[in-house]
């Protein structure tokens, strides 16, 4: 059986007054069902976008998926029809949104916002999606559902409004979950809260997820791989060991270095990433990383490497001629 | 729910309290009388009117006679008009306008409403270029030449309508599109304004990605979120055109109430200038009333309870 997902050389573009930008540069990349997989990156680097795009949510205009494909279940996104496109949302692949306090319609109660989607791909009556929202408020551990079903957005805390997107994105057993940022506008007890539960659903519905995050800590207790997304393109793809253990791009390095550690020293400093994420205004012909890499040589001016070996690195320090150098990524996340 | 409808009716009692006050001291500061005419009356006779109709009394205990009788429902008689009284005058003429200015609010609620939301979904297109030209348009004209233009060409060139008078359906009409111009433009900018503000937000995205019809993400998603602002111009809106309008009742000769508005102050006919402020005051302040009401029927988060609870 092939991949669930396959994504490949995918291009995406948003007029803005200043140009266009070119949010999403040729990401490439496969997931297999029941696998997760977390995208990260800082802030701006088209995790999002990515994201959107397979389930072609990007606000058109001023976005516009300008090349690449998509192949979902053997079929390519890309070119079926709107109509085709809305029986799959919510259906086969739903979505999590990062801030639940915006993120729920406040004029809307919680059951309305249920059994729509319900109501739309599953053909129950009304009754019948009720009593399987009662059911989904309860699978995603909310207390007294009944309650909860009449209230509206408002009148919930935020874990909660969370958990609410979470019944509505599971409703339909997707076969894909994408979960953007989930756990970023909640409190750190319900973050790990929230995650649990999305392990915990994640292994009893056997789905693939896709999770969005620059949280590494996250990366480490949910995913089976890990890509790590820059300027709109993949530096670096494997599994969550190879990428917490032995990264090999010097962006990776760098996001890793900048964490927190448990067995830090008192005093002991972070080191961030100097410097800002390049403006996707422009064009690069180099490697994007460039002048934020402590590592450049005169050939990552001129061009980016295709991925290299397994562990698909697009950085030159692979290549059998590069220099040796001793990776400075400040240990390895436990 | 019941105390605050309770606190909501004394203070709206005090309200009409206040707007009697000051109309009753500003319209007797006005020069002349209902009386005084270019022709001179001899003044044995004057006073005879005046004391016919207690105007020889001194201002407050006039005062206080006029609100006796308005806590009685009863608005007096009317100066000019011999023989009719105030409350006579709003029961035979409120009808007609009634019948307008739901006419009236009924097109500028469904073609506002309706114009604002297609701007808004093609932002930046030709159908919103074209819904804001003739809001602009709508705006910017005043009603009596949008009325002119109307019974140009709806009644003199084409003949679809009567051109004046009132009485059969038809003749509501052409009045009532005159006066909807406005209230339509502006609803229109209204609706438009705030769906793009709903259409950006982060539940607009949601409702896309959970595969819901473009209908229901659009008529129950955004418009019950957009909705909220129109409402909260349709009460006094509703209130102003229901009273009626005086110049386009004027233009198409309807037997309305808004002319009375203007000619009692010209002929200081002191108690129907009294008699319809108070009623446009009840009026404006019930609907608001009404939709603070409508509110809480569609968003959740607004709860009627006074202030300090």
């Amino acid at each position: 059986m092939g991949p669930l997902l396959t994504v490949n050389d995918l291009h995406v573009e948003f007029k803005t007054y200043a140009g266009i930008v070119e949010a999403v540069r040729g990401v490439s990349f496969e997931l297999q069902t029941g696998e997760v997989m977390a995208i990260v990156g800082e802030s701006g680097c088209g995790k999002s976008v990515t994201a959107q795009s397979i389930l072609r949510i990007i606000p058109e205009p001023p976005g516009k998926i300008t090349g690449g494909s998509i192949l979902f279940d053997d079929e390519e996104i890309l070119s079926i029809s709107e109509r085709k496109m809305r029986s799959i949302r919510g259906k086969k692949i739903s979505m999590i949104f990062q801030d639940p306090m915006t993120s729920l319609n406040p004029v809307l109660s919680v059951q309305t916002q249920l059994t729509e989607t319900l109501c739309r791909h599953t053909g129950m009556n009304k009754h019948e999606a009720t009593r399987r929202a009662l059911e989904l408020l309860d699978l995603v551990g909310i207390p007294a559902p009944e309650t909860r079903l009449r209230q509206y957005p408002h009148e919930l805390s935020g874990g909660l409004r969370q958990r609410v997107m979470i019944a509505m994105a599971l409703s339909c057993d997707p076969r894909l979950l994408i979960a953007d940022e989930p756990t970023t506008a909640l409190d750190v007890t319900i973050q790990a809260q929230i995650l649990e539960l999305i392990k915990e659903i994640k292994d009893r519905l056997q789905m693939s997820l896709i999770l969005i995050t620059h949280d590494l800590g996250v990366v480490a207790g949910l995913a089976d791989r890990v890509m790590v997304m820059y300027a709109g393109q993949v530096f670096e793809m494997g599994t969550v060991d190879e990428i917490l253990k032995k990264p090999l791009h010097p962006y990776t390095w760098g996001l890793l270095r900048s964490l927190p550690r448990l067995d830090m020293t008192k005093g002991q400093k972070l080191i961030p990433i100097w410097g800002q994420p390049p403006d996707l205004l422009q064009r690069f012909t180099g490697c994007s990383f460039l002048p934020r890499c402590d590592y450049a040589m005169n050939i990552c001016v001129r061009e980016i490497p295709e991925a290299f070996g397994l562990h698909r690195v697009r950085c030159w320090l692979e290549h059998p001629q590069a220099p040796q150098i001793e990776r400075k990524t400040g240990g390895t996340l436990k | 729910m019941l105390g605050y409808l309770i606190r909501r009716i004394f203070s709206a009692l005090f309200a009409i309290l206040i707007v009697i006050t000051v109309t009753f001291i500003f319209m007797h500061a006005i020069p002349g009388g209902p009386f005084q005419s270019e022709k001179a009356i001899p003044p044995a006779i004057k006073a005879n009117i005046e004391a016919r109709y207690k105007l020889d009394q001194p201002l407050h205990i006039q005062y206080v006679d006029y609100l006796s009788h308005v806590v009685r429902g009863d608005l007096g008689p009317s100066f000019k008009y011999r023989g009719q009284t105030v409350n006579g005058i709003i029961a035979e003429r409120f009808p007609v306008s009634m019948q307008l200015g739901l006419m009236t609010f009924a097109i500028a609620i469904i073609a506002g409403v309706g114009a604002g939301i297609i701007a808004a979904l093609y932002q930046g297109r030709i159908p919103d270029y074209v819904t804001m030209f003739f809001s602009t348009i709508g705006i910017s004209v005043p009603s009596f030449i949008l009325g002119t233009l109307l019974m140009y060409f709806l009644a003199f060139k084409w003949g679809l309508l009567p051109a004046a008078m009132w009485g059969t359906p038809q003749h509501v009409i052409m009045p009532a599109m005159a006066l909807a111009g406005l209230p339509t433009a502006f609803i229109a900018r209204l609706t438009r304004s705030s769906m793009l503000d709903v259409l950006n937000q982060d539940y607009m995205r949601t409702a896309l990605a959970k595969g819901l019809p473009r209908w229901r993400i659009i008529w129950v998603h955004a418009v019950k979120n957009a909705i909220i602002p129109v409402i909260t111009y349709s009460g006094p809106l509703l209130a102003a055109i229901l009273t009626g309008s005086f110049i386009v009742e004027n233009i198409f000769a309807i037997p309305g109430l808004g002319k009375h508005f203007v000619t009692s102050i010209y002929n200081r006919d002191y108690t129907v200038i009294l008699g319809l402020t108070i009623f446009y005051s009840i009026l404006l302040i019930g609907l608001n009333m009404f939709v603070d009401f409508a509110y809480t029927l569609v968003d959740p988060r607004i709860k009627l309870t006074g202030g300090k609870e």
